[in-house]
Parts: structure tokens; C-alpha cells; sequence
């Protein structure tokens, strides 16, 4: 029982990490000599900010949210493991951490869609683009976990 | 006690050495403006000494990716002289007041051209040592969408549906919470009424026959 506790847990606050590193440190592109990114442009010769397009600023506010509905999650799962009664589902819980796996979903799928517009031929997707991939099933997986899941004792 | 304090503070601008009476001139440091409107480019100045007579205003102009710069407006004597054959020619307006150490100039109907360093120079003689200063010209075709901003609004619209939500599913069991209650008192009040009317109607009257002497 602490065991399966401990692992869902543990998945959870995996998913929120990864969220955690792919909108932070934001190596969405590399290329050569340039990472074009979420946040900021950087060359070898120096770094300028992001373009003020729409679709960037709908990225950025669209992982951000994603992060904010992962931390409501952790928060109500342990809320609602004292407050339940046994038998119970964690449905709030798994709500907020589905709504927070389509959130990183739509993050990535508008980057990939939009991506020809701002970033130059020739660049590759960095690692930040693929955690961000890797993260949106985690978190699914995760939310659908918490639905199917009972209290017991 | 003041008169004393006026005195040596004049007394201290006359010792003042000649090589800290530098005139400082302020100009703004970028202006942003869109095609086809006008901008007022501000320039005023910083001297010890009063305004002289000679006081001289004058704006020069260096492009974007452009290292030579030209001669826009010169003020000098009294008389102010605009571009009569540049870029500017007809666009310029002289718009400052030289007696209120204000050189500023007005640019009518901007072109995506004219991008670029403007650099203002003014010199009130004796006080010629100074450091130009320059404003930076941005023309914009349509006003840009400040970075963060439709971050912001969509961060705000879905983080307040949700509290919306929460403050609805409350609102929603604290009516359903009290209309039940009400209802179940008017029950409750109801089915006591009934309780104790027929409890008083079944009581047996007193037996007189059981009743001992």
C-alpha cells in the first residue's frame, strides 16, 4: 500500500519536474551557433529576447499553466487523501493533472505547428521541446491513475 | 543666517574652477512612433552660467547602418535654420524656446526611413565643454504587441474561469445544502404537530372502577 502511495507520488513529482525544466531552461531549437527558444534568442554573439509574436506568448502561457494546475494537483492529492472517505475517488486530483497533460499537449502541438514561422531552416528541436513530449503522456497517465485509484483504510 | 548662506553660495559659484562648468544636455534616450504621425524630439541643457545671447542649438542625423551623420537644424544667433535639402526638408518645425534652454524640434509625417540616432549639440557660450547627447528614432508600421501581454491575459482568463467554478460549485451546495434543510425542518415541524396530536387522543380516561378507596 505505501508502496503504491510512494510510486504514484513519485510519478507525479516526475511530470512536474520534467514541466518544471522544459519551460524553464527552454532549448526548444538548437542550431550551430544559435538556440532559439521560449523565452530568448541567443547567437554566439549575444542573447536577445524572444519575438512578441502571439503564438510564442500563447506556448509560454499555455506551460505555464500547465505547471500551475501539476502543483494544484499534488497539493489536492494530499489534501484529499486525509479528507476522503474510504472508497472514494480522487477525481478532483486526477481532473486537474489531465487538464494539466492537454495544457502541455496543445503547448507542444502549437510550437510544432507554428515553428516553420520563427525558427530558421536547419535547426533541430532541443531537448526542452522533447521533454516537454515526454512529459504530456507522464502527466496523462498519471491524472488517469489518480481517477481509477480508491482509498482504502 | 540666509543672506549669510546666499552670499557664500555665490561666492562658492564664482571660485568654482572653469573646468567643472560643463554644460550637460538631456535628450530623451529612444522614441517610439508609427509611420505617418508626427514626434516632438526634446532637447535642453544644464549651464552655471545664464543664458547668453549666443546660444546655439544643433541636431544632426545618422541613419540605421549608416556611420555618416548630417546637419538637420542649426540655431544660432537668434535665427533657427532647418533642413532645407536633406531628408528632411519641409518635415522639420522648430518648436523650442532658446530662452528656456529648450532646443526642441518637431519631425512631421514619419517614414519607415527615417530610423535612426538623432544627436543634439547646444553650446551657451562661455560654456562650450559638453558631451552631445542622442535619442534613438523607432518607426513602427503598427503598434507592436508588448512581450507577455497575451501571456498574461490567457494566464488570467483560465486561472479565473477556474475560481469562477469553485465560487459556482459552493454557491450551488450551500443553496441545495439549505433548502434541503429547510425543507426538512418544515417536515420535521410538521410530522411533530401530527405526533403529538395523536398521542393526546388515544390516552385511556381514568378507570373510575380501577380506582382503589
Amino acid at each position: 500500500m505505501l508502496l503504491l502511495l510512494l510510486g504514484i507520488i513519485f510519478l507525479h513529482l516526475a511530470a512536474l519536474v520534467l514541466l518544471f525544466v522544459s519551460t524553464i531552461v527552454s532549448v526548444w531549437t538548437t542550431g550551430e551557433s544559435t538556440t532559439s527558444d521560449l523565452w530568448i534568442n541567443c547567437t554566439t554573439s549575444g542573447c536577445s529576447p524572444a519575438s512578441t509574436g502571439e503564438w510564442i506568448q500563447s506556448v509560454q502561457a499555455v506551460m505555464i499553466l500547465s505547471i500551475i494546475f501539476s502543483c494544484l494537483s499534488l497539493f489536492l492529492f494530499f489534501c484529499q487523501l486525509f479528507t476522503l472517505q474510504k472508497g472514494g475517488r480522487f477525481f478532483l486530483t486526477g481532473t486537474f493533472q489531465i487538464l494539466a497533460s492537454l495544457f502541455v499537449m496543445s503547448g507542444a502541438i502549437i510550437y510544432t505547428v507554428m515553428s516553420p514561422e520563427w525558427v530558421p531552416e536547419g535547426n533541430s528541436f532541443g531537448y526542452s521541446y522533447i521533454l516537454a513530449w515526454v512529459a504530456f503522456p507522464l502527466a496523462l497517465i498519471s491524472g488517469l491513475i489518480y481517477v481509477i485509484l480508491r482509498k482504502r483504510e | 543666517m540666509l543672506t549669510f548662506l546666499a552670499l557664500t553660495s555665490v561666492a562658492l559659484l564664482g571660485i568654482v574652477p572653469e573646468q567643472s562648468q560643463a554644460i550637460a544636455i538631456y535628450t530623451g534616450w529612444e522614441r517610439h512612433a508609427l509611420v505617418g504621425s508626427d514626434i516632438r524630439l526634446s532637447c535642453s541643457f544644464f549651464s552655471w552660467r545664464w543664458t547668453s545671447e549666443d546660444v546655439t542649438f544643433s541636431w544632426t542625423y545618422r541613419p540605421d547602418g549608416s556611420r555618416d551623420s548630417i546637419s538637420i537644424f542649426h540655431y544660432t544667433g537668434g535665427a533657427a535654420y532647418v533642413d532645407n535639402k536633406g531628408p528632411f526638408r519641409d518635415r522639420l518645425e522648430f518648436v523650442g524656446n532658446p530662452g528656456r534652454r529648450d532646443g526642441s524640434i518637431l519631425l512631421k509625417n514619419l517614414e519607415l526611413n527615417d530610423n535612426g540616432t538623432f544627436t543634439c549639440d547646444a553650446k551657451n557660450p562661455p560654456d562650450i565643454v559638453g558631451r552631445p547627447s542622442s535619442v534613438r528614432l523607432l518607426v513602427f508600421e503598427k503598434v507592436p504587441i508588448q512581450a507577455g501581454v497575451i501571456t498574461g491575459a490567457i494566464i488570467g482568463v483560465v486561472l479565473g474561469l477556474l475560481v469562477l467554478i469553485v465560487v459556482i460549485y459552493y454557491l450551488m451546495r450551500f443553496l441545495v445544502a439549505r433548502r434541503v434543510f429547510s425543507l426538512s425542518v418544515s417536515k420535521h415541524g410538521k410530522k411533530k404537530k401530527e405526533g403529538s396530536q395523536q398521542r393526546q387522543g388515544p390516552v385511556p380516561p381514568a378507570d373510575p372502577s380501577k380506582i382503589k378507596v
